[in-house]
């Protein structure tokens, strides 16, 4: 070897494959402001479609006059319902297999609902058209409080199900009810606590909030009328699904449907379901045959696409003295508001909410969720979770944290004696689920050695004495919070969408000069799929990541996918491309053997190539092998190197964390400072450590948002209040706590390269944790459970209601 | 969030834009820097046909000393507030007041003027207006007059600005020497209007307080003069008891409106709370 051969360790960091902190490539465009969304798009004759609203949230719609929107210059068209009926799109399917209104038909379930679609030349004509339109309504009775749903004497909010017993999830038990859900075994439960020494009770509210991506939904629809095609540019997490929704409901066969997802401006969920301005922009270019863009404003994103949670969560645990638990109860009465458009996989009306035994060995467990109507806006989506886990893992965490009060023990000592031991993995929960692999005792502690956890208590009872003599108007509270995640969806046996098998697919093309094109059935809109895709292939196939573009969103060029949600793309694409990757290299390896005039079986792979077992000199890399692929491959077999592969997961992955959040909390005024934050991700294999920090530190701040104040509410007649950036909580830089992060390494077994997916645990992980540190902080005043979210008024409130103002 | 069609005016002099004004009378609406008029119009809860940007006006910018008064010209930006070097000595509670304006980027466009005029109640410049006593200088048609700041705001968005006048600038008396100061303010975030806020004045001589000034910032629909609160703590050494008396006092004048950032019940409480804590920074401030 000369001085100018690369060592291996230069050779494998050339690559920039797994476990390298590789900055991310998007980023070159997004910080220069060169990034594409679908609001840049600009095509010739393009018209401006926006929507007429409803100002009430219950009312009767008994007439609706575009007249005098239609006399303004530049007004070319007002749908309404009777319109879309025409072509049987007045409604539509919703994912969790319920109808929704995409126009208003006779009446109107939400403040906001979509009642008309003006089509104009510009936004500006639009939106003085809007106010043109004139609609008539007779208000009906409001329901917003989900509790009084199933009252008797509670309105009919959906007249087009009277009648029917039979709902998409089994027997309606009212005109307002829309599943029972059930998991588990009640008889084996009920014995369970019959038999406990000690059990709690708590009615535990996951507020209504929402995803609010910087970008809001919209999309620019293009009929060519001559070809019969249909082009959708939109604002889509997973593009091939809108592709096979959009032809089944308009018809149009599914090649000649072009969907295209551009750069998109974060998701969380928002961006999943399919929504009324995405149906009126296609009917309304279908019948100009001109391209219609539609673009939601903030209001309207807040107000109508999709909120999430809304969760109220009854939970029970029995347990023994020593703190061992034996069984867990839960009752979940589920607002889905208007429409069931949760954006569930199609068999799971309560997402995978059976996750709710957590991280703890419960040997019983029994779950029942109640889906109902009120008169709020549909969704229900899992914002930056996979399928109702935040909820889940709220739950559990509050109610140990409750048990471990009641029986006078600290919640972490308390969640270490339950948690589920590493030599019981693969382990069946209760309710259904086989976790993958977990180590819980050894992050724990390493997450209660690195905060000081001992101390930090040490320093809480100090405190609270302080208080007490009148010294300090502070009180402190330590949030912990250990999760268990469960994403990847999913296997085909339990998961699909609309009859589509969850898997996910990967395309590689290695070219003839060594570099490769390679597209994927997810969608990243800002998980940084251009730059992890890449690597995953880089170290599989020997090409470095900067060599290997990555294209994602094309309806047309990329495999069929599923789309990225859920924390899958990891668990699911990420297997898919590992597959085809290993695909090329199998095909790589036959070349190699034929150039080198040796056996495949006599070749070590090494890095970026291969080499002849015992003689390390006489080797060929990738790029060598690739000119071969399309050169000179040997005789009978095909040209050219590239592979497909269709992932079908055997399970889900289980990621999961500890973390653990210290506050301090002025009872005077309410607010509450986190001091610090510290989180332990266990997420298997690490693909790219910074992309991880960055997912890590953006859901913290998620979840700190969401406990600390991201509230929808609504008042009593269902005018919802705060659907603005002046209410709507979005922390900034000054608010947002410091975040510690760490981590440990507990690959998934079934996983192709271990890995099991991050995005969503810190949302997942966080809001427990802020709960905990405030229900820490007010428990030693007798406060058992304080709701969230934790803003300034209510724990001002929960102060004075304790006594705390003197 | 589209606004109506509106005609936009420019004028390069106070005499050309009240012409405007006076030309258009309830259709016309002055820009200052924008910050509330503009989402306002955008919501179409304001939907001027004319809107006359004051931008282009040179004389009603700066900040200048005339004996014991300094007069700021109302399209003096919150920045240039923070940034000067006269108001840094004289009136350093302006400054700390700015800060708590929004962000950096709003700071650098919103204006003094347009702060004080608009009648929002939400605004923090009103408050502290009326506790420095300032007067505002109108111009109309007919000339200039002068408000007292503590007269001005009638209800939320009404003031005793007539539609052809504009604001041209603000006249604030310099306090003594040495006198202590501060604004507390409660929010829920960057950017976010007041849950309440405080500002405070006062001279101390001894142990004395020799005057006081308080004012209270959305914690009704206009901001509030504590007179009460102000004349309790005059001739007084801040014991606790006065101090008691005179939060009593200031919360006892709130009509705060039920809202996001907490029941009326949480905003008044929390206008108590801003005065103690404004009370005890700017008695730390003061040289006797």
């Amino acid at each position: 070897m000369n001085d100018m051969t690369p060592t291996r360790e230069q050779r494998e960091a050339a690559l920039e494959g797994m476990g390298c902190k590789r900055k991310r490539v998007e980023d070159i465009r997004f910080t220069q402001g060169k990034g594409n969304y679908v609001d840049d798009l600009k095509l010739p004759g393009m018209l401006f479609g926006d929507f007429v609203r409803s100002p009430y949230a219950h009312a009767k719609v008994t007439k609706i006059d575009a007249t005098e929107a239609l006399k303004l210059p530049g007004v070319i068209a007002v749908l309404t319902a009777e319109d879309l009926k025409g072509v049987n799109l007045a409604w539509m399917p919703t994912l969790a297999g319920d109808v929704q209104m995409v126009l208003a038909d006779g009446k109107v379930l939400y403040q906001n609902q979509e009642v008309a679609f003006v089509v104009a030349e510009n936004r500006y004509i639009a939106d003085d058209a809007i106010q043109l339109v004139e609609v008539e309504y007779e208000e009906l009775p409001v329901l917003v409080d989900p509790f009084k749903s199933m009252d008797a004497d509670a309105p009919v909010l959906r007249p087009d199900l009277e009648g029917k017993t039979e709902g998409a999830h089994g027997p309606r038990k009212h005109h307002n009810h829309i599943f029972t859900w059930e998991v588990g075994d009640k008889d084996e439960t009920s014995r369970a606590f019959a038999e406990a020494d000690v059990t709690i009770k708590e009615m535990i509210s996951y507020h209504r909030t929402h995803p609010s991506p910087l970008e809001t939904c919209q999309c620019v629809a293009s009929m060519d009328k001559v070809n019969g095609e249909l082009t959708v540019w939109g604002t889509f997490q997973a593009p091939h699904v809108i592709r096979t929704v959009a032809s089944l409901l308009s018809t149009i066969p599914e090649h000649k449907i072009h969907v295209i997802a551009p750069d998109i401006g974060g998701g969380f969920g928002n961006k999943v379901g399919a929504y009324p301005g995405y149906i009126c922009s296609i009917v309304a270019s279908i019948v100009t045959g001109v391209p219609i863009k539609w673009v939601e404003d903030r209001m309207e994103n807040l107000s109508t696409t999709s909120f999430a949670r809304d969760y109220h969560m009854t939970a029970e645990i029995a347990a023994k003295n020593d703190g061992t638990v034996t069984g867990l109860k839960v009752h979940v009465l589920a607002d889905h508001g208007g429409f069931d458009a949760c954006a569930d996989p199609s068999k799971w009306p309560a997402g995978f909410f059976n996750i709710v035994t957590g991280s703890y060995d419960f040997p019983t467990a029994h779950l029942e969720v109640d889906g109902v109507y009120t008169n709020k806006a549909p969704g229900g989506v899992a914002y930056r979770c996979s399928f109702r886990v935040t909820e889940a893992a709220y739950c559990i965490e509050r109610a140990m944290d409750i048990l471990a009060q009641k029986l006078g023990m600290d919640p972490a000592d308390l969640r270490i004696k339950n948690f589920v031991k590493p030599e019981q993995f693969p382990y069946q929960s209760a309710l259904g689920w086989e976790y993958d692999s977990g180590d819980y005792h050894t992050a724990m502690h390493k997450a209660m050695d690195t905060i000081g956890y001992r101390e930090l208590r040490a320093e809480q009872k100090a405190k609270q004495e302080a208080f007490r003599r009148g010294e300090t108007r502070e009180i402190m509270g330590i949030g912990v919070s250990f999760f268990t995640e469960i994403v990847g969806a999913g296997p085909s046996k339990n998961c699909d969408i609309l009859g589509v098998a969850m898997f996910d697919s990967a395309e590689i093309r290695v070219h003839p000069t060594g570099s490769v094109i390679s597209r994927m059935g997810t969608k990243s809109q800002g998980q940084g799929h251009e730059t992890t895709w890449a690597q995953i292939i880089a170290t599989e196939i020997g090409i470095p990541a900067a060599d290997i573009m990555v294209e994602e969103g094309n309806t047309d060029t990329a495999p069929y996918g599923l789309g990225t949600y859920g924390s899958r793309s990891t668990p699911v694409a990420g297997a898919a491309i590992a597959l085809a990757a290993r695909k090329i290299r199998n095909k790589a390896q036959m070349i190699a053997a034929h150039m080198l005039e040796v056996s495949e079986y006599d070749l070590d792979w090494d890095i970026d190539g291969f080499q002849v077992k015992g003689n390390p000199q006489a080797r060929k890399s990738m790029k060598e092998i690739a000119w071969a692929a399309y050169h000179a491959p040997p005789p009978g077999m095909e040209p050219g190197l590239e592979a497909v592969s269709y992932y079908d997961p055997p399970n889900m992955t289980y990621p999961f964390g500890a973390y653990f959040c210290v506050m301090d909390i002025d009872v005077d005024t309410g607010v509450a400072k986190t001091r610090r934050f510290y989180a332990l991700d266990d997420c298997g294999t690490r693909i790219n450590p910074m992309i991880i920090e960055g997912q890590v530190h953006g859901g913290l701040t998620e979840a700190f948002a969401i406990a600390m104040g991201q509230e929808i509410r609504y008042d009593e007649i269902g005018n919802v209040m705060g659907a603005s950036f002046m209410d709507f909580f979005i922390p900034t830089a000054v608010e947002t706590p410091h975040w510690e992060t760490d981590h440990t390494v507990t690959p998934s077994p079934h996983h192709p390269i271990g890995a099991k997916g991050v995005g969503e645990s810190p949302n997942v992980g966080g809001v427990p944790a802020f709960s905990n540190a405030v229900n820490d902080a007010f428990q030693f005043l007798g406060s058992t459970h304080i709701q969230m979210p934790h803003d300034a008024w209510r724990l001002w409130q929960a102060a004075k209601n304790l006594g705390a103002h003197g | 969030m589209i606004p109506g069609e509106f005609t936009y005016h420019r004028p390069s002099s106070v005499a050309e834009a009240v012409a405007i004004l006076a030309n258009h009378g309830d259709e016309a609406r002055p820009l200052s820097g924008g910050h509330s008029l503009i989402p306002m119009m955008k919501l179409r809860m304001a939907a001027p046909e004319h809107l006359v940007d004051l931008g282009g006006i040179a004389t009603l910018k700066g900040i200048s000393e005339d004996g014991d008064t300094i007069t700021i010209g109302a399209m003096t930006t919150q920045h240039e507030l923070i940034a000067s070097d006269l108001l840094s000595a004289k009136l350093p509670i302006i400054g700390e007041t700015s800060r708590l304006i929004a962000d950096p980027q709003i700071r650098y466009v919103g204006t003094l003027g347009g702060n004080v005029a608009n009648g929002d109640p939400g605004n923090d410049m009103p408050a502290l207006m009326q506790c420095l006593d300032a007067s505002y200088v109108l111009t109309g048609p007919d000339g200039e007059r002068q408000v007292a700041a503590r007269a001005f705001y009638e209800a939320a968005y009404f003031t005793a600005l007539a539609p052809e006048e504009i604001l041209t600038s603000v006249r604030i008396p310099v306090p003594a020497a040495g006198h202590g100061y501060a604004y507390e303010k409660l929010k829920r975030k960057v950017g976010d209007y007041a849950t309440a806020a405080a500002a405070i004045v006062l001279t101390m001589n001894g142990g004395t307080v020799s005057m006081c000034s308080v004012a209270l910032t959305n914690v009704a629909d206009t901001p509030l003069f504590a007179s009460e609160a102000g004349q309790i703590l005059t001739g007084s050494t801040l014991d606790a008891e006065t101090i008691k008396r005179a939060v009593a006092a200031a919360e006892a004048i709130t009509q705060p409106a039920s809202d996001g950032r907490g029941p009326a019940e949480y905003r008044t409480k929390m206008a108590g709370i801003m005065v103690e804590r404004a009370l005890a920074r700017a008695a730390e401030r003061a040289r006797s």
